[in-house]
């Protein structure tokens, strides 16, 4: 067979292309199921409070602002907890290893509030929350790379009572 | 924990002021040419040998206080202790007169000897430090104490030679207070924990029911200041290491941590976090006074005073990242000092006034540094995968603080380990605990 040359190009242009965009959708799925930009998005450490009501959200590096899946999730906590007014919770604040321990206290403190303030919008009573910051002293996951880290940059609801 | 008592019985001789130089070690430079030293067992006649190995369990007390000044001048990398086989005088001869000659073939340049006397239950030690190539004395003390206390004899007779031969006081009398850890990183067992500077004496001062975090001394007694999570409420505590007695400092809603003393040691300054804000506070351990230092939407921590008490260094994120800053001590005047790349922690005013030592963290790489209290001047001391929290020896001359190793995905391969740097950048090395350790603070020297 022959094949002008500008033919050749177009089929050999467009085999990269889709070579291309095999490498980017294989890679782009494998993070999706873990990590989104610095945000953990998998499920495996996470715990229910009731069915459909996730225990936990988690942060950026060295953020405390509330993603869209996090603020879906605590509407979640915010409605089991007024239909159960008789529960109580502390919000436990956690930070990843990477960082100085004094700071990621306050990091704790931080996030666990950004969690607490967003519940207080959705009706829940400010008596019926307590908070504590880990800091990194408790992660999740003990491994040291960035999916670990991520799965401990971490809020997690508990029932106080 | 009894109360130390330490007479200095006499002083044998005043520095003689001769005209021609004697040994100096310059401790401004990395030392790349340790000072040979020998230091000849300290001698004990045979009585005195046995009494004092039924009192205390050593072999021969002379020679152990011995070992106890050879590593202490060691581990500062300015002296190169020599090796005892090559000794050519015995301890007693050489101590009441030094042959130069002799110590000078082996190639000592300074010479320390010394005898230990059993009396009346107490324990007497005299040591001298000769000049071996002037061939002169330069230094005769003596001590008498209790026989329990024999290595913080050691550690008074490494003092003294330091001074003498640097022109700074030493740093040997002293004990670091620390974290021990045990167990995996999801449920890490932290005990307080306080030993020797060289190692030694190690005491548990918690049981490890409640996790503990950031021990500092008082420095000017035996108070510590902590973080403890006991009933799960994290709070700033005081704890006497002598009579053990311990409680919570101020009535705060919210965790308090990041504790220190004044320089005086009558306040403590510290982070009080409340709906997701840390300000600096600090609290009058007389009065019980509390004040709020800082005003600040972001975090403020890590709060460390200058020596005069005037001043307090800090970490803000005020500016976006952590970065470390300088305030008068009422909260006024506050000063950015830190604009390098990357995140400054856990800044420490030096002992000596002129610097502060930091964490930094860059491009995943952790460092501990010093800068100028305006900032200038930043040097990078040691790169690491993970390290912070520095503290100063009293003296000013080197650093302490925590490293950590990498895990792999199941979490082996951790350790968390004190490490030492002196200012110089050069002399790093590994302070051998019992357990993982972490959040090491430095006393002040015990005796003066």
């Amino acid at each position: 067979m022959i094949f002008t040359k500008s033919t050749l190009n177009i089929i050999l242009a467009s085999c990269f292309a889709l070579l291309l965009s095999a490498c980017a959708t294989q890679k782009a799925s494998k993070i999706d199921s873990q990590i989104q930009g610095d945000v953990y998005t998998g499920t495996d450490t996470v715990e229910y409070l009731a069915d459909g009501v996730p225990d936990r959200v988690f942060f950026a590096t060295n953020e405390s602002v509330l993603t869209t899946a996090s603020r879906d999730t605590l509407r979640k906590q915010a409605a089991w907890l007024r239909k159960n007014s008789d529960i109580n919770v502390v919000l436990e604040g956690h930070a990843d290893e990477r960082g100085t321990r004094e700071y990621n206290l306050a990091l704790g403190e931080r996030r666990a509030n950004a969690a607490k303030d967003y519940l207080m919008t959705y009706g829940i009573s400010e008596n019926r929350i307590s908070v504590i910051s880990y800091g990194k002293e408790r992660p999740v996951d003990s491994g040291s790379n960035p999916l670990a880290w991520s799965k401990n940059r971490r809020s997690v609801t508990v029932k106080a009572n | 924990m009894k109360k130390i008592q330490l007479i200095i019985i006499l002083i044998l001789t005043l520095f003689p002021s001769y005209l021609n130089a004697l040994i100096e070690v310059d401790i401004t430079r990395g030392n790349l040419n340790p000072l040979p030293i020998a230091v000849s067992p300290l001698y004990s006649d045979n009585d005195t040998t046995n009494q004092l190995k039924k009192e205390v369990n050593v072999e021969n007390i002379g020679s152990e206080i011995s070992s106890v000044i050879e590593n202490n001048l060691r581990t500062t990398g300015l002296f190169n202790p020599l090796e005892r086989d090559a000794f050519l005088q015995k301890p007693d001869v050489a101590h009441l007169k030094p042959r130069f000659e002799d110590w000078s073939l082996i190639k000592a340049q300074a010479l320390i000897t010394g005898k230990v006397e059993f009396k009346d239950d107490k324990v007497r030690v005299e040591f001298r430090l000769w000049d071996v190539l002037a061939a002169r004395e330069m230094l005769a003390i003596a001590f008498t104490t209790v026989p329990n206390n024999w290595r913080r004899i050691g550690h008074i007779i490494s003092d003294k030679i330091y001074q003498r031969l640097t022109g700074e006081k030493g740093y040997f009398d002293t004990r670091i207070i620390y974290v021990s850890e045990k167990g995996p990183k999801t449920k890490r067992i932290k005990k307080l924990a306080i030993m020797d500077q060289d190692g030694f004496n190690t005491k548990y001062l918690t049981l490890g029911n409640e996790l503990v975090l950031t021990p500092r001394f008082n420095p000017t007694n035996q108070m510590v200041t902590y973080l403890s999570y006991f009933k799960n409420l994290p709070r700033v505590y005081l704890l006497d290491i002598e009579t053990g007695i311990q409680e919570v400092v101020g009535d705060f809603p919210g965790m308090t941590f990041a504790p220190r003393f004044s320089p005086d040691g009558k306040k403590i300054i510290m982070s009080f976090a409340k709906d997701g804000n840390s300000d600096i506070y600090t609290m009058d351990l007389e009065n019980r006074m509390v004040e709020k230092i800082t005003n600040h939407p972001s975090i403020d921590t890590s709060p460390s005073y200058s020596p005069n008490g005037k001043y307090i260094t800090f970490n803000s994120d005020r500016s976006g990242y952590q970065q470390i800053y300088v305030m008068k001590s009422d909260g006024t005047n506050v000063k950015r000092v830190s604009f390098g790349n990357g995140l400054y922690g856990t800044p420490v005013w030096s002992p000596r006034g002129d610097l502060i030592a930091f964490t930094k963290l860059h491009k995943g790489k952790f460092y501990i540094g010093v800068m100028r209290t305006d900032g200038s001047g930043e040097r990078l001391l040691t790169e690491n995968y993970y390290q912070e929290a520095p503290s100063w020896s009293p003296n000013g001359r080197v650093l302490i603080f925590y490293r950590e190793t990498k895990s792999n995905s199941d979490g082996e391969g951790f350790s968390a380990k004190l490490w030492s740097i002196d200012l110089t950048g050069y002399n790093e090395r590994q302070v051998i605990t019992e357990t993982d350790a972490s959040d090491p603070s430095w006393s002040s020297l015990l005796t003066n």
